[in-house]
């Protein structure tokens, strides 16, 4: 190697014009100025360093070591590289490399994503919800560190506006429902933008939570003119709120009515009598348990054993443009909803995601929720572990029930092919390959039939599935 | 006793009054109780349930909270003050845009009857539209959250600026423009010389109205897209059922609306001729 290509780029004497290969006399680590080579640096790391400094200096004379030396002799080298390090983030580029390195040389599964990212720092959206588990616990738990990215998890007052600040490019990718990414690709509710779901990240996990007031009404029968409150339209808590009272003979846009409230104003409004009752993400209904104001009427895995509830989303521009970054993200999150599904580190993480910072609630409600051993507000505990659960599969044929609950209630009139949207947007290819990479297990397919209480979901008849069912939006 | 020490004399016993009955009409959420069953423990029964503060647990909190206000624990969680810095900063940009929009356009309505006529209809539109119907469109127009809220703060601090700009130069004695006309002043130079001095008392109340109610606009507006400010910091606050700090940030969202306020007013003195 070049003796010379590795000198100090910050020194006057220094002559940055050898190059790597350069085998003139001065260059040879034999040559004579023995005492320089002991200046130079050692060890990888060093040289690393060195070389990322090199690099910089270098650019900023557009390569002419004339002007580098003559500036330096001008300025002096001390006041030089401390008004260079103060203005470049020379650390980071350097840890980068050496990092990136690293990781290349264990083989790791990151290897192949870590190799260039295109952009360490990014910021995710997450609603303050149990459901986002995965995506708020690698901040406090480091597995967005472990890749190599530096993420800031911001919290959104709702669903709205995350979808806004998604399309804003505020978000590089966000905690979103898993109906959202079909509707903003279809553009139903929302301008028509590609988003891709690479991940689900919780399964079952929401509760119908009733004021107290209700405790005799355990029928669904009995709920004619009821207000209940839903998270957003497009989310799976209206579907199957709207499923649910349908098999009990309701129609939802006649007999009730559904109200689209933020989750953190459940609880108050339920307080308040705005609401007879909710099927929202916890820690809300828990909430309401806890605060006297509710109890749990049902658990949402009663009605749809394993249903999908909220995603890990992000635009097909943000893969496109950032694929390395994509990849090491969508690491970090497999790797996190794996370790979040594990029902020991539940009370670890519940401790970890319930500060102000992150959740916002009582460490006692939030456990609950996550550990399933729980109060129900009516006088029992109930242990349920399973309450919530986490599984990054994006199965198709959860995305095929979802478009016909859509088309169900009219949200979308015109045709399509429910197949083709729904691996358009949700990846489980990519998904089982990454679960793989990652030592997970995957599905070997991306179709399953559905059981929703108690009857069948065939994926492959959308069609006639949707005609099987008595209540309807009727298209007039 | 003069009036004014009778005036102190009554705002302090006000003051201890509210409190008194304040403490008294107030509990302090405790329903622990001996040999709590799990269930009860699982309820929450150890800890104090949402509930409206009392005074002096406002008063603790402001404390704990004013003792360091300057704290930064994340994107999610920082201190009250750098909070209300936000806001104050997304105030003061909407409504130094607003100035320059507002004055040089409510000259031109007050020194032409033409754009008087023309521009009404538009203003009177506009005017009584809620900031906030702004905000969707805004955000979709600028792609930009906090932008937007600074377009909001604009939008609805342009109005009373607009408005009484145009009336005070509307107001100015005929007298003053026509020695301003004898001296074969251009208009700009009436406008600067004559209109500007004797409309400035008229422009400082539209300024001071605009500010107080970007005051009361900021505040929803970071409700409604979260993220950073005041606004923001209530509501996540309400996320939590902690009444405690929504009443203590209530307070402060109040104090800094009437610093805001006599900040403008203490400018005002500057201007204010006597004839």
């Amino acid at each position: 190697m070049s003796v010379n290509s590795l000198d100090n780029p910050f020194s006057k004497d220094s002559d940055l014009s050898h190059g790597a290969g350069c085998g003139c006399g001065s260059c040879s680590p034999m040559a004579s100025n023995k005492d320089r080579v002991k200046e130079l640096p050692q060890g990888e790391e060093e040289i690393v360093n060195r070389v990322v400094e090199t690099a910089v200096v270098k650019a900023m004379f557009g390569d002419n070591d004339m002007k580098r030396r003559q500036f330096i002799r001008a300025v002096g080298e001390k006041a030089f590289k401390g008004a260079l390090l103060a203005a470049l983030p020379m650390g980071l580029l350097q840890s980068c490399f050496n990092e990136t390195k690293k990781k290349v040389e264990n083989g790791g599964a990151t290897a192949k994503g870590a190799s260039k990212l295109e952009k360490t720092k990014l910021n995710i959206g997450f609603v303050p919800i149990t459901c986002a588990t995965p995506i708020i616990m690698s901040k406090p738990l480091g597995f967005y560190e472990k890749y190599g990215l530096d993420v800031d998890v911001i919290k959104t007052a709702g669903w709205a506006v995350a979808r806004d600040k998604s399309l804003n490019e505020e978000y590089d990718a966000s905690h979103m429902l898993t109906p959202m990414p079909l509707a903003m690709t279809m553009g139903a509710g929302s301008t028509q933008a590609s988003y891709v779901m690479p991940a689900v990240e919780n399964i079952n996990g929401q509760a119908i939570c009733l004021h107290l007031k209700h405790k005799d009404k355990r029928d669904p029968k009995m709920w004619k003119g009821f207000k209940f409150g839903v998270p957003f339209e497009y989310s799976m808590h209206n579907f199957l709120l709207r499923y649910y009272v349908a098999e009990f003979g309701l129609d939802p846009d006649k007999d009730i009515q559904i109200r689209v409230v933020p989750p953190p104003e459940m609880v108050a409004n339920l307080k308040a009598g705005n609401l007879d009752g909710y099927l929202s993400p916890d820690p809300f209904n828990q909430r309401a348990v806890y605060e006297n104001v509710g109890f749990l009427h049902m658990l949402t895995k009663d009605i749809w054993e394993g249903h999908p509830c909220c995603a890990f989303a992000c635009s097909q521009k943000f893969v496109d443009t950032n694929p390395n970054t994509y990849a090491a993200l969508f690491s970090a999150i497999i790797d996190a909803t794996q370790y979040s599904s594990k029902l020991e580190n539940r009370q670890q993480i519940s401790e970890a995601i319930s500060p102000k910072n992150y959740l916002n609630q009582p460490t006692s409600v939030v456990a609950q929720v996550l550990t399933g051993k729980y109060a129900d507000g009516l006088g029992n505990v109930l242990n349920v572990p399973d309450r919530i659960d986490f599984d990054p599969f994006p199965w198709h044929s959860m995305g095929v029930w979802i478009l016909t609950q859509m088309k169900r209630w009219g949200y979308v009139t015109e045709d399509f092919d429910y197949k083709k949207i729904a691996e358009q947007v949700y990846l489980a290819t990519d998904c089982a390959k990454k679960m793989k990479e990652q030592g997970y297990e995957a599905p070997s397919s991306t179709y399953k039939k559905h059981i929703i209480m108690g009857k069948e979901f065939d994926p492959n008849t959308p069609e006639a599935y949707l005609d099987s069912f008595a209540i309807k939006k009727t298209i007039s | 006793m003069t009036e004014k020490n009778k005036a102190i004399l009554l705002s302090i016993s006000l003051f201890f009054l509210l409190i008194i009955v304040g403490e008294i009409v107030t509990g302090n959420g405790d329903r622990s109780k001996a040999n709590m069953t799990e269930y009860e423990i699982l309820m929450g029964m150890g800890e104090p349930e949402a509930h409206v503060p009392g005074p002096i647990e406002v008063g603790k909190l402001a404390i704990k909270e004013l003792s360091h206000p300057f704290y930064d624990n994340g994107p999610n969680d920082k201190g009250i003050g750098l909070q209300l810095l936000y806001s104050i900063g997304r105030v003061m940009a909407g409504f130094f845009l607003a100035v320059i929009v507002a004055l040089p356009v409510g000259f031109l309505i007050g020194m032409s009857p033409v754009f008087y006529k023309a521009l009404q209809p538009y203003i009177q539109i506009l005017k009584p539209v809620s900031p906030l119907a702004w905000m969707p469109l805004a955000l979709f127009v600028i792609k930009d959250s906090i932008m937007s809220s600074v377009f909001v703060i604009f939008i609805c601090s342009i109005w009373p600026m607009l408005i009484n700009t145009a009336f005070g130069v509307m107001t100015v004695k005929k007298d003053w423009i026509n020695v301003s006309k004898t001296l074969e002043m251009g208009s700009l130079e009436t406008a600067i010389k004559i209109l500007l001095p004797a409309a400035l008392p008229t422009i400082f109340t539209g300024l001071r109205i605009s500010m107080g109610i970007s005051w009361l606009v900021i505040v929803a507006a970071e409700m409604l897209v979260g993220g950073t400010g005041i606004g923001y910091y209530v509501w996540n606050e309400w996320n939590n059922l902690d009444l405690t700090s929504v009443v203590f940030s209530i307070l402060m969202i109040g104090f800094v609306g009437m610093v805001l306020d006599s900040l403008i007013a203490y400018t005002s003195g500057f201007f204010n001729y006597q004839e």
